[in-house]
């Protein structure tokens, strides 16, 4: 069949075309551009070679053992040195160089203990209007050991969201320890040694039962309302007008 | 040659540029093996990290190591790493605002007790995904999984075409505008590598962040699943993300 | 970065309701992003109607034929540009043919481009024109007697058999152009549709309604073109021609607007979660855009036009002013429809919890002024092609058959 005359002209520049693609990709082209795991190789390697900036404790502790060992034993234990000190890997590096800094002004502790209600309860937190004015910090409490000079001893060193929410509610003159027993390790060791809680109606029906001799606090039938559940299964003793 | 003719020309400019650029460099450069680091077996690998939500306090040590460590843009519009503050109120509404944006998100909450029933912060960052979207939608492959499970942006292949920044469901991702490609989190691979921690779950003072292989017998992240109840962020859209959050509360999307 | 990159982002920030993820505030598909599938569309929509004359025998719009397939030219060879420049690095977009993902739908646009310029468009109108060429190059001057005869490829055959083969391999192209134009402008569709992060860009529909979309943007585009050059050289126009394109393109207009009512009725009825923000977004940040601009101006005006003007009996003057009044709104209609899926998708948070803003430049690469232009620049083309290859074949030109040995009225362009 003869093959039209067009066609034969199509055909050479198709050919042209189709061809010159096929050479520059197969030939021209070096196997570093196309290929995907040589790509991710080096890619691999460009992560892995950029530079170290903060060195990590273990680093660290290799010459401050002491410092360190200060830190596991206290309330700080679970900080990082380079978390105040910040980048420290040059300095591990070549310590001679130059040390890091550490932090010295009232500025730089708020970062965590500046009271916010989000944080959660257990935290310590304060006012820093409030607590000791223009005092740096570290004048009262070491940053490695940070044990406060006066052993707090209400629960709100620790517990300023609900002492915070307490003292605008009806329970405001109540103590923590009304309800609340803690054992002394709790101070220490707050996740394992924790505070009880009343576990029977009749701790609240105290103040609350009709025959109770609080004059102040709403009664109500012990035998009836809310049973059989405890009463702060359902009110929030820190708030109780907050219903739940 | 006419018009049309110019017109291809111009159009194939930019890619033709381009390749016999990247010929050029070929040509110049020297190759280098791969085999420089084989002390480290990526295949024994397998990371992910842990967030517990009630030891976050939302001090933001983390974003701020996290940009010295990476030279992330220092500017709020930029970040591998973040965190989210939540505050859920009696009538079930739920206010977000990122405290990591100066301006955008109040350093302190404000005494809102009779109205706020819970409030927390939720740190977040690339979630390094098993079933990654990024991943699935790079024209050109410039990102991609590694046998340790972390996803990487090769930055000298990205082209910039911001796909796979709106693929992820996390919005972990952005552009850098120093070198224009893709960017975000990837467990910082340089220091993980060689045995040290992120810089985010280095600096964290509470260690709310976990960081651990998941082919290890004993890591902390494998006590972490353990020990906890796990969740992650956006499970319906089946992008399998190695983040677990511990405590995540419904209102966190 | 630069002060003022970051200048215009801390204003954006101000503006930002509710809550945004951190890394959101930069808006990273613009304009540009925009105008690439508004182009695709006419150029899918514009052969879909060629295809009409060859594939489906529509034979009163052959004199719309032609200028259809250099309009659908003329916008190809712009579509790469607005994706060149809004690339971070242009320079390496070659890697696209070189190492494509095979899973991404965008790593198609390379070899799907390619295949359509060269084996669909410029194909068919070679063989469209290749007879025409031969026979005016013999009777013109230098230099267009050369680029005509470089363009026919040094052809010479210009028997009967060889134009009966030229319309063979026409109707042959066309029908394989036809899943290719839907390819060309599909795929598109499947990049927003196929992003399961976004709610307002994931939906099985996407692709389908962007493509019949483009199919009413397409057709008309020709029908504007046709009307202005026509307008231009003072010529009548053929009202046949005219009334049938209008018949298709209502037709057109009617299933593109039940599908996108499809779509939203489904979202409300669904109602899943991001069904509130979404409701924020479009009454609030695009409600400009997509009730005035996308629904009143770009569909239920020209309908109710195009119904009025087929069903009143006016006369021809009347029905062109009103078809030309048609096509104009459902080009600002089917271009804010664009803006809508590509800026409206990223308008909103993936927190589900808040809306952002968009601020256009004027200058700058990726800035109005650049989209303008991209916009100009096929027009442009299109008037130099017309030129070269004339919208009206030599049998239909005025002053009846060539006559050999006649020199016959300059083909006007």
């Amino acid at each position: 069949m003869r093959i039209p005359e067009q066609v034969q002209r199509l055909a050479i520049v198709i050919g042209v075309i189709v061809g010159g693609a096929l050479v520059v990709r197969f030939l021209v082209v070096p196997r570093s551009l196309v290929a995907k795991d040589l790509h991710e190789a080096t890619t691999i390697q460009r992560e892995m070679a950029k530079p170290v900036k903060f060195a990590g404790s273990a680093t660290c502790q290799m010459c401050h053992g002491d410092a360190v060992e200060r830190l596991r034993g206290g309330y700080h234990k679970s900080l990082s040195c380079e978390g105040c000190h910040g980048p420290a890997a040059t300095h591990a590096e070549n310590p001679m160089g130059g040390k890091p800094p550490a932090p010295r002004d009232r500025k730089f502790c708020p970062l965590c203990h500046l009271y916010d209600a989000s944080r959660p309860t257990g935290f310590p937190q304060i006012n820093p209007t409030a607590h000791n004015p223009l005092k740096p910090c570290i004048e009262c409490h070491n940053a490695h050991n940070p044990v406060p000079l006066k052993v707090p001893q209400a629960c709100e060193a620790c517990h300023a969201q609900i002492e915070r929410t307490k003292a605008v509610s009806s329970h405001a003159l109540l103590r923590c320890t009304t309800c609340h027993t803690a054992p002394e390790r709790h101070k220490t060791e707050p996740r394992s040694a924790r505070p009880s809680i009343p576990q029977r109606r009749e701790f609240c029906g105290t103040c609350h039962a009709k025959d109770a001799a609080e004059k102040s606090a709403p009664k109500v039938d012990m035998t009836t309302h809310g049973t059989p559940y405890l009463c702060w299964q359902c009110h929030y003793p820190h708030l109780p007008e907050g219903r739940g | 040659m006419n018009k049309r003719d110019f017109l291809k020309g111009l159009i194939l400019f930019f890619p033709a540029g381009g390749l016999l650029d990247a010929l050029a460099k070929e040509a110049g450069g020297a190759e280098k093996g791969a085999g420089a680091d084989a002390a480290y077996d990526p295949a024994k690998h397998y990371y992910g990290m842990g967030i517990e939500i009630d030891k976050c306090i939302g001090c933001n040590r983390c974003v701020e190591a996290c940009k010295t460590e990476n030279n992330v843009p220092k500017e709020p519009f930029f970040f591998r790493t973040w965190v989210e503050r939540y505050r859920v109120s009696r009538d079930g509404e739920a206010t977000v605002e990122s405290i990591s944006v100066p301006g955008r998100g109040t350093r302190e909450a404000p005494e809102d007790a009779r109205e706020t029933l819970r409030s927390f912060f939720v740190p977040k960052l690339c979630n390094q995904c098993a079933h990654p979207p990024c991943v699935q939608v790079c024209p050109v492959g410039a990102t991609f999984s590694t046998a340790d499970g972390v996803v990487l942006v090769d930055d000298k292949r990205c082209i910039g075409c911001r796909y796979c920044i709106q693929a992820c469901p996390y919005s972990a991702r952005y552009l850098n505008p120093h070198t224009k490609t893709a960017d975000k989190c990837n467990f910082c691979y340089h220091r993980i590598t060689k045995g040290l921690l992120p810089a985010c779950v280095e600096v964290c003072p509470t260690q709310a962040r976990v960081f651990g292989d998941l082919k290890s017998k004993a890591s902390r992240l494998v006590r972490f699943r353990r020990m906890n109840k796990i969740h992650v962020l956006k499970p319906g859209l089946n992008t399998e993300p190695k983040v677990y959050y511990a405590q995540l509360d419904g209102e966190v999307r | 970065m630069n002060a003022e990159a970051a200048k215009g982002l801390s204003e954006l920030l101000e503006q930002v309701t509710g809550f945004i993820y951190p890394n959101e505030i930069e808006m990273h598909w613009g304009i540009l992003v925009v105008v690439y599938p508004y182009v695709t569309g006419v150029v899918a929509g514009a052969f879909i109607l060629a295809s009409m004359v060859k594939v489906f025998n529509v034979r009163e719009v052959q004199p719309t034929y032609r200028l259809a397939l250099l309009t659908a030219l003329s916008f190809l060879l712009i579509a790469p540009l607005p994706l060149l420049l809004h690339l971070g690095h242009p320079l390496r977009s070659y890697e696209i043919f070189l190492t494509p993902n095979l899973q991404s739908a965008m790593a198609m646009f390379g070899f799907v481009y390619a295949w359509y310029l060269m084996g669909v468009l410029l194909l068919e109108i070679w063989f469209e024109y290749r007879g025409d060429l031969i026979r005016m190059a013999r009777q013109e001057r230098p230099p267009m007697r050369w680029i005509h005869r470089a363009l026919s490829l040094f052809s010479t055959d210009v028997s009967e058999a060889a134009a009966t083969f030229d319309k063979k391999a026409i109707k042959a192209i066309t029908i394989i152009g036809i899943p290719s134009a839907f390819l060309l402008h599909g795929y598109v569709g499947f990049i927003f549709g196929s992003v399961k992060a976004n709610p307002w860009w994931s939906s099985v529909l996407m692709p389908i309604v962007f493509l019949m979309s483009a199919i009413v943007s397409g057709i008309a585009l020709v029908v504007f073109l046709y009307m202005v050059v026509t307008a231009l050289r003072r010529e009548p126009i053929d009202m046949r021609c005219l009334d049938t394109i209008t018949s298709y393109l209502f037709y057109a207009v009617i299933v593109d607007f039940s599908l996108e009512a499809l779509d939203f009725i489904h979202r409300l009825y669904q109602s899943e979660e991001s069904v509130k923000i979404l409701g924020k977004l479009i009454t609030g940040k695009l409600f400009m855009s997509l009730f005035v601009l996308q629904i009143l101006l770009g569909m239920f005006i020209p309908l109710a036009i195009l119904v009025l003007a087929k069903m009143r009996g006016f006369n021809d003057d009347l029905r062109k002013l009103l078809y030309f009044i048609a096509v104009i709104l459902i080009q600002v209609g089917i271009f804010s429809t664009r803006w809508n899926v590509v800026i409206g998708g990223q308008l909103f948070s993936k927190s589900f919890r808040g809306l952002m803003g968009y601020k256009m430049e004027v200058m700058g690469i990726e800035g109005l002024l650049a989209a303008v232009v991209l916009l100009a620049m096929p027009f442009v083309i299109l008037a130099v092609l017309m030129r070269v290859l004339p919208t009206k074949r030599l049998d239909e030109q005025a002053g009846g058959p060539v006559m050999a040995g006649v020199r016959p009225v300059r083909p006007e362009a």
